[in-house]
């Protein structure tokens, strides 16, 4: 015998269900409850950095849009910090920009849009660079534990090359799961996504 | 209601010292995933076209999954923890009126302080105030279902509300949730993040629930029912249950005994 260590163990994990939206987007249930809302626009009118919209769709296996999923980003400020206490590197951190947002996607289309700016490139605690990206959260009926990935940028050609995370992943093919595709419309750049949740283009996802 | 942290009833979460020396990366504890239910868990048939097949890529603690947002007072409104008033019109919702209260602790036993927890039900008759919900139990006209809290510098939470129904869904032909509490968390660290549901004793649904019993692991599962806590009930007035939430226990960092920027 030994002593105990006693650690807790993890809450374990649940569906968010189809009704997701009560809690976390009340208005999109379709009622109006809080004095203030957490929504998918990151930016305010003095956030600096170049504003870009994401937009993309989470695909089932048969490839039809999830219709009822939300999506949680969390990403640096265009000096490439992350708005919190852990992140003690040099860029400059700002008042206006928390860097997380989360969205319901469209309950016809499937679509998900955040408004938001472009991040920095991250300086990680071994010194590395990392290229731009933001950090993906995906939860949905059916799905029983939240899902983990990340969007990369398609015009970051170079820093994405040498990206250490991008890096880990076995399959050059498989990289371009996370790339979002840099268009510009009507004056306003969009990067699109699309998410696999299964398939030959299964999207990478990772255990954080 | 009080505010006061009462003494868990797992002596752990009352330790007070840290247990993890300060030579770490800060990084978070590996998530056991035995505890979790599997993506694919066909008895919850939704899983099985929204599960990843291919083995998730392991990312041990980048800078990225340690930080996330930080939630303040200035998020919330007054009446947010207070699903008996928050969306009152000319009354107070029909139902048990119940008290939720517990502490957010992390796999030391370490409060998380200032972390938001948002939740969300159905009424007293199973029903939810959503457009997508056509089950037949009335809507609530003073009832919304929704509040969100952030815990104190223990970890402690509480809101009041009314004690959800069970309700039918679409798995099996006659497949029927237990009742039950929509939980979300934060933590300190994006990787911390989870959504959950709480569960009340004694509710006879839920051996036989699919949802549930995708947890492999029965401490698990008994780990979200929460019980019945007299000793925190207000006579007359309400009952209680005591629902602790565990998040990912972190590894100390050496950045803290070096000055910013090291």
């Amino acid at each position: 015998m030994t002593q105990p260590l006693n650690y807790l163990k993890e809450t374990a994990s649940q569906t968010a269900g189809p009704y997701v939206h009560i809690g976390l987007i009340p208005a999109m249930a379709g009622f109006d409850i809080f004095e203030k809302n957490f929504s998918n626009v990151l930016v305010t009118p003095n956030t600096e950095g170049e504003r870009i919209t994401l937009e993309g769709k989470v695909l089932d296996g048969t490839g039809t849009p999830l219709r009822d999923v939300l999506l949680e980003i969390w990403q640096a400020n265009a000096s490439g910090r992350y708005n919190h206490p852990a992140d003690r590197s040099a860029g400059a951190l700002s008042e206006e920009f928390r860097g997380w947002g989360r969205a319901g996607s469209n309950f016809e289309s499937g679509l998900v849009t955040f408004e938001t700016i472009k991040p920095g490139a991250i300086t990680d605690r071994a010194g590395r660079t990392c290229a731009p990206h933001v950090n993906v959260w995906i939860v949905a009926r059916g799905i029983n534990i939240g899902l983990n990935t990340r969007l990369y940028f398609s015009d970051e050609e170079a820093a994405n090359a040498a990206d250490p995370v991008l890096n880990l992943i076995e399959q050059p093919s498989r990289r371009s799961t996370l790339i979002a595709k840099r268009t510009e419309r009507a004056g306003k750049v969009v990067y699109s996504f699309t998410i696999n949740l299964q398939g030959p283009e299964e999207t990478v996802f990772f255990d954080v | 209601m009080n505010a006061q942290a009462p003494a868990s009833r797992d002596p752990r979460l009352n330790r007070p010292e840290p247990l993890t020396p300060p030579l770490g990366d800060g990084g978070f504890f590996q998530r056991d995933r035995s505890i979790h239910p599997p993506a694919h868990a066909p008895g919850y048939k939704s899983s099985v076209l929204r599960s990843p097949r291919l083995a998730l890529l392991s990312l041990e603690g980048s800078i990225s999954e340690i930080t996330g947002p930080v939630f303040g007072h200035n998020d919330l409104g007054p009446l947010d923890n207070d699903l008996i008033r928050n969306y009152a019109k000319d009354g107070d919702p029909i139902g048990e009126r119940i008290v939720v209260h517990g502490r957010v602790v992390d796999e030391t036993g370490r409060g998380v302080p200032n972390t938001l927890v948002e939740f969300w039900q159905a009424n007293a008759g199973g029903r939810y105030r959503h457009k997508k919900d056509t089950y037949l139990a009335p809507i609530d006209p003073n009832f919304g279902g929704c509040g969100r809290a952030l815990t104190d510098d223990t970890g402690y939470y509480y809101f009041r509300t009314v004690k959800p129904g069970p309700y039918p869904w679409r798995n099996y032909v006659n497949s029927w949730r237990p009742a039950h509490i929509h939980f979300s968390v934060f933590g300190s660290g994006f990787a911390q993040r989870l959504i959950t549901q709480m569960y009340f004793e004694g509710d006879p649904l839920i051996p036989i629930c699919p949802i549930l019993t995708t947890i492999p692991d029965k401490d698990a599962l008994d780990r979200l029912v929460a019980p019945l806590d007299l000793n925190a009930s207000t006579p007359f007035d309400s009952l209680a249950y005591r629902f602790d939430i565990v998040l990912r226990g972190q590894r100390s960092t050496y950045f803290e005994n070096r000055t910013a920027g090291n």
